[in-house]
């Protein structure tokens, strides 16, 4: 059975990006663990020999033609920013002075 | 900022190390649109204007395939003498970036649409150096950050302005199997390698191709094994070099530094690093950790691309000649040697002297011209022959002043030099100038009149037979003249008058 | 009520709204009535009988099904109809056979001009500057539009509970929950506060929340509706369908929606079939019915179980054949569903950090992007949301992809061919939808995986990307429950001609279809002005 540490959910909080405070980390790990336990029984239903299914209808070779279409300007662009300054959007700084 | 690191001198390095090369070539495709959405794929426009809600990664927006983008990846296959995959797929790439507006790239991973090809590099002196293909696949580009406060660097800044125009534009990445055996050659390869690669996709008309806009970007991987060793050593991985020049320091740098690691008894650290044009060096970047866990999964929105066997004949038969087959057929048609012709591909003019030859110079002219007094102007202006803004079309107007004696080879390299600064086309510079030669025989006869008069003992030799002090009356008459008189006619002028020859 | 309906009858607002889209239609077009009177008889039962989805619950007995009324420009196409058809002539000839007739749409279907927010913080306040696909197809049919309706935050439930704004009460009984994701398009429906409405079905969302409330709710065909500007949850199981009081209504509304758009690259370019002709129905003699084996009885319901197997007795009598397939990796498909579809999401939802639009979190004292990211998604995000998120960015980490994500996918190719066995023995499959009747609000919010099992009969049907559709079967202990057929992909057709003669059976035997019968709404609270003006544009 899957064991999820807190270590372990600390983790993948950061690779998800959501700040999480020391409690909600320890009701996840506990809620990660029961989930995974109903689920894992996926590992035992197919065997090598079947073929992963990605997109539930098979189709290939949908594409767009080479035409400029349907462009916002800028002010419809940044209408919903946080934040922006010169026709662009502003965001704090990307790291943290080193 | 980094302190600079020790480097081992490069011919020392090669005595103990043997280099191994990667490269990874972003290539951006000259489409008309972005690769997945509708929005025009442009450079240098307002910022945030070349948007569509896809680019902006809105909330319900879905990827569409551009055919174009496919049909380029497909040329490019065919160039490389690749396979192109009969089905290929999209997967998502998630890591969170502010320039990447859904915080995750579309590119290609399995899957790639072009696979095991190779490009035959050749260096200066001649030598072919095979570079295997591993994969190129498609992917969309990323926004482009500006930092603000501080030095304008990410280092210090305040904070960041994000513009989505570039984000989604096609991006082509190609990547090379190891490169072993270029020794101390292998800067010099790097430069050939992205040079060839520029080419390629410049002829072969599916990106503008011009690095100093970013349409192709080189990350080089570099490692160092010992002489005789059979394991490859730990790579670093420079990114973002931008123009040919810079992948070979950046290639000799990371040679130089990393040889001097390990002769110290260190470990090279596997990362990724920075290169500085302006130190000509690299610095650490962040470390490759676990935390680069990218979670690749097919994409779903987006359907598999299957490419038939017509589909790549079609391509084929379409493909213009590729620079390799264009340069031994130039060769041929203009009669050089085999050095005259690697010097004037090496100088970077070979497109200039076709198109000079197409325009109706012969090959010897157009090659006088470009190798001779254009290749110093730029270098005088530190500038790519290219960007000098002397155009073949000049080559040929200045070419046919000359035969029509109206000026002769000194007047036009000043003209050639007026027409880098920018004064007009050779004719007009003439006119302006009055630089026409002075083909009145009145005007000269009047002047040579005057120099055998002034000079009776020059006159005397000569009617003595001496014709080589014919030059000591010319050049007073050109003196006369302001350099404005045929030397040639002056010649037959003074031999008139003195009635010899 | 379809016999003994009287176009011309005069008719009160409350009898107005409790006819059938496609009986509103006929009044429309006959004259007898204006499609004004029909959007203001519907805005007039939201404010009396809706409350405010945003109040405390405790203080508000309303059926809480919208998150914003969008009135004004609803009447404004109302009366945009009725000015094109007074004035009579070709413009009026070529109105849409539903012109006219308002509609509700899920709030995680973008629209331009009213807000959007998929029932998440992260998106309050924001305003979309395209329309869904759906939604620019009810505006060119000249549908009004009566408001965005509740759902659990981005579709992520089967309750309506993870709203972040406010519960939605189950319109039979309202201590209940009206399921989920789409409880307030379903509770809309089944309470008259719409005839219709656009769900999305991931998982069951629409079909769920359509048997707890007794309603009908179709999941097409996996391409069958554009997925442009339904804010995604799973990509490759997310499909948007109709909500409605009938099956004739959902085939109508599906027709309006559906169809080939060149915005969603797996939008089936099929011609389109005519679903509203279909659903006129079919005799039930011959046809081939399937009972799957596999599903675990002791998961139903009693009351359940039973009226299943009085239909299924039922449908024999009439005709039909009934056979029992066997789909053996039913077993495995929650698992599958369980890791599929949090992955999808986990990289769906990325996109929300605050940089380009809706909510931004800036921790005290400032901070890099990166932590402005991390505050504002655990901020914006609810609890049910993040763990979907962590969970999906574990089953797409190294390492662990090929157990769970890649097995997951392989489980879906076994799901897939056993629907393939399955039909080739059968016309449509027939399942009880959910395990069991509306629950009360708050007995499954404690432990994730009580609520998960729930969706056990609806997922197959996501996963092999199949239509299915909920019927009411009847009424356990007060409250309705669903019916679920399946069909073939592409044979949206087949599964509404079979929806509307297993719903004519259900009429017949209980004397009325099951929506009529639900009781009485209670008074709702006074909706809060901002509630309703908050982003709108007039």
């Amino acid at each position: 059975m899957p064991e999820i540490t807190r270590d372990q959910v600390e983790h993948l909080a950061r690779l998800a990006h959501i700040r999480m405070t020391d409690e909600e980390l320890d009701t996840m790990s506990g809620d990660l663990e029961k989930i995974l336990e109903h689920v894992s029984a996926v590992q035992a239903a197919a065997g090598d020999d079947v073929t992963p299914t990605s997109h539930p209808i098979a189709l290939e070779n949908v594409f767009r033609e080479d035409v400029p279409a349907g462009m916002l300007t800028q002010e419809e662009a940044l209408d919903q920013a946080p934040d922006s300054e010169d026709g662009q959007f502003k965001v704090p700084a990307i790291l943290d002075g080193e | 900022m980094s302190h600079a690191e020790q480097t081992m001198d490069f011919a020392e390095a090669m005595e103990r190390f043997d280099p191994v090369l990667g490269f990874e070539v972003h290539v951006e495709l000259n489409t008309a649109t972005k690769i997945f959405s509708s929005a025009p794929n442009a450079f240098g426009d307002e910022p945030n204007t070349n948007v569509t809600p896809l680019d902006l990664g809105l909330p319900g927006t879905l990827p569409v395939l551009n055919r174009e983008a496919v049909e380029y990846a497909i040329h490019l296959g065919v160039a490389l003498d690749a396979q192109v995959a009969e089905t290929c797929r999209f997967a998502r790439k998630n890591y969170f970036y502010p320039d990447t507006p859904k915080n995750f790239q579309t590119s290609q991973y399995d899957e790639p649409i072009v696979f095991d090809g190779h490009l035959d590099v050749e260096l200066e002196d001649g030598e072919v150096f095979r570079v295997e293909i591993e994969r190129a696949h498609l992917e969309d580009d990323a926004g482009k950050l500006t930092h603000v406060g501080g030095s304008g660097r990410i280092q210090g800044a305040s904070a960041s302005l994000v513009d989505y125009n570039r984000a989604g534009v096609p991006l082509i990445e190609i990547v090379t199997k190891p490169i072993v055996g270029a020794g101390a050659r292998a800067p010099e390869l790097a430069r050939a390698y992205v040079t060839a690669i520029r080419d390629i996709v410049k002829a072969i008309g599916i990106s503008d191709a011009r690095m100093e806009h970013g349409n192709v970007r080189c990350d080089a991987n570099v490692s160092l094994m010992e002489k005789g060793a059979d394991r490859f050593g730990t790579r670093t991985e420079t990114k973002n070099v931008g123009s040919t020049r810079a992948v070979q320091q950046a290639v000799t740098h990371e040679i130089q530094r990393q040889a001097a690691v390990l002769a110290a008894g260190g470990t090279v650290t596997q990362e990724t690093r920075h290169w500085h044009e302006d130190t000509r060096t690299t610095t650490s970047g962040r470390p490759k950790s676990d935390a680069d866990d990218y979670r690749y999964f097919p994409e779903p929105d987006l359907v598999p691309v299957h490419v038939d066997a017509a589909w790549i004949e079609r391509v084929r038969a379409e493909l213009p000649e590729l620079p390799a087959v264009r340069n031994r057929r130039l060769k041929g048609e203009w009669g050089f040697s085999d050095a005259e012709f690697r010097d004037v591909v090496n100088a970077g003019v070979a497109d200039q002297i076709a198109e000079t030859v197409e325009a109706g110079a012969s090959a010897a002219a157009a090659r006088k011209w470009w190798m001779g007094e254009i290749a110093r102007l730029a270098n005088v202006a530190e500038k790519e022959v290219a960007e000098l803004g002397v155009t073949p079309a000049h080559v040929v107007e200045v070419e046919e002043l000359i035969a029509a004696k109206t000026i002769n080879d000194k007047i036009a390299k000043q003209v050639l030099g007026f027409v880098a600064e920018g004064e007009g086309s050779p004719k007009e510079i003439v006119e302006a100038r009055s630089l026409a030669v002075v083909s009145d025989d009145g005007a000269l006869t009047a002047a040579v009149d005057a120099a055998i008069a002034d000079n009776p003992d020059v006159v005397a030799k000569i009617q003595g037979g001496k014709m080589a002090a014919v030059g000591a009356l010319i050049g007073p008459v050109m003196k006369a003249t302001r350099g404005q008189a045929d030397a040639g006619r002056v010649r037959e002028i003074v031999l008139e008058r003195l009635g010899v020859g | 009520m379809t016999e003994t309906f009287d176009v011309n009858a005069t008719l009160g607002a409350d009898e107005l709204v409790r006819l059938t889209a496609l009986q509103m239609a006929e009044r429309l077009r006959a004259g007898t009535t204006t499609s004004v009177e029909l959007v203001q008889a519907h805005l007039d039962r939201i404010a009396a009988h809706d409350g405010d989805v945003r109040a405390d619950a405790d203080g508000d007995r309303g059926v809480r099904a919208y998150l914003h009324v969008n009135t004004d420009e609803a009447l404004a196409v109302a009366a945009e109809v009725d000015a094109i058809r007074a004035a009579g002539g070709p413009e009026a000839d070529a109105l849409h056979p539903l012109a006219g007739v308002p509609v509700a749409v899920k709030d995680n279907i973008v629209t331009r001009g009213q807000p959007t927010t998929a029932a998440s913080r992260m998106l309050e306040g924001w305003l979309s500057p395209y329309d869904a696909t759906v939604v620019a197809r009810l505006r060119e049919a000249r549908l009004p539009i009566l408001g965005k309706t509740n759902l659990d935050e981005f579709a992520m439930g089967g309750s309506t509970e993870h709203s972040a704004f406010g519960i939605t009460r189950n319109p039979w009984d309202g201590d209940r929950v009206p399921g989920g994701s789409g409880g307030g398009s379903a509770a809309a429906v089944a309470a008259f506060l719409a005839p219709f409405a656009l769900g999305s079905d991931t998982g069951g969302s629409v079909r769920e929340p359509a048997a707890f409330t007794g309603t009908v709710g179709v999941k097409p065909t996996y391409g069958a509706v554009s997925r442009y500007g339904l804010i995604a949850m799973a990509s490759s199981l997310d499909q948007i369908g109709p909500a409605a009081r009938t099956v004739a209504d959902a085939a109508a509304l599906q027709q309006v929606i559906g169809g080939h758009d060149p915005l969603d690259s797996t939008s089936l370019a099929d011609a389109p079939a005519d679903l509203t002709a279909a659903a006129r129905g079919r005799d039930l003699a011959g046809l081939r019915v399937g009972v799957v084996t596999d599903l675990p009885a002791e998961a139903f319901h009693p009351g359940i179980r039973a009226g299943f197997d009085e239909h299924v007795a039922a449908l024999r009598e009439a005709g039909a054949e009934i056979v029992e397939v066997s789909c053996p990796s039913f077993d495995a498909a929650l698992g599958a569903y369980y890791l599929i579809m949090p992955s999808e999401a986990s990289s769906n939802l990325a996109r929300f950090d605050g940089v380009r639009y809706g909510h931004r979190v800036v921790p005290d004292g400032g901070g890099t992007i990166e932590q402005v990211m991390g505050a504002t998604r655990a901020a914006g995000f609810g609890a049910e949301v993040k763990r979907r998120i962590i969970l999906g960015t574990y089953a797409l980490s190294a390492g662990y992809y090929d157990a769970y994500y890649g097995s997951a996918q392989k489980v879906r190719t076994l799901v897939q061919e056993d629907f393939a066995r399955a039909f080739e023995q059968v016309d449509v499959i027939l399942t009880p939808t959910a395990p069991t009747p509306a629950f009360e609000l708050g007995a499954k919010t404690d432990d994730p995986m009580t609520m998960y099992v729930n969706d056990l009969a609806t997922i197959p049907a996501n996963l092999a990307g199949i239509p299915g559709m909920s019927v009411p079967g009847g009424v356990v202990d007060g409250l309705p429950y669903g019916l679920q057929l399946m069909a073939p992909a592409r044979e949206d057709a087949r599964l509404y001609e079979a929806g509307a003669a297993l719903e004519r059976l259900v009429a017949q035997r209980r004397g009325g279809p099951v929506w009529a019968g639900a009781p009485e709404l209670e008074k709702g609270a006074q909706r809060a002005t901002t509630a309703t003006t908050a982003g709108g544009r007039a």
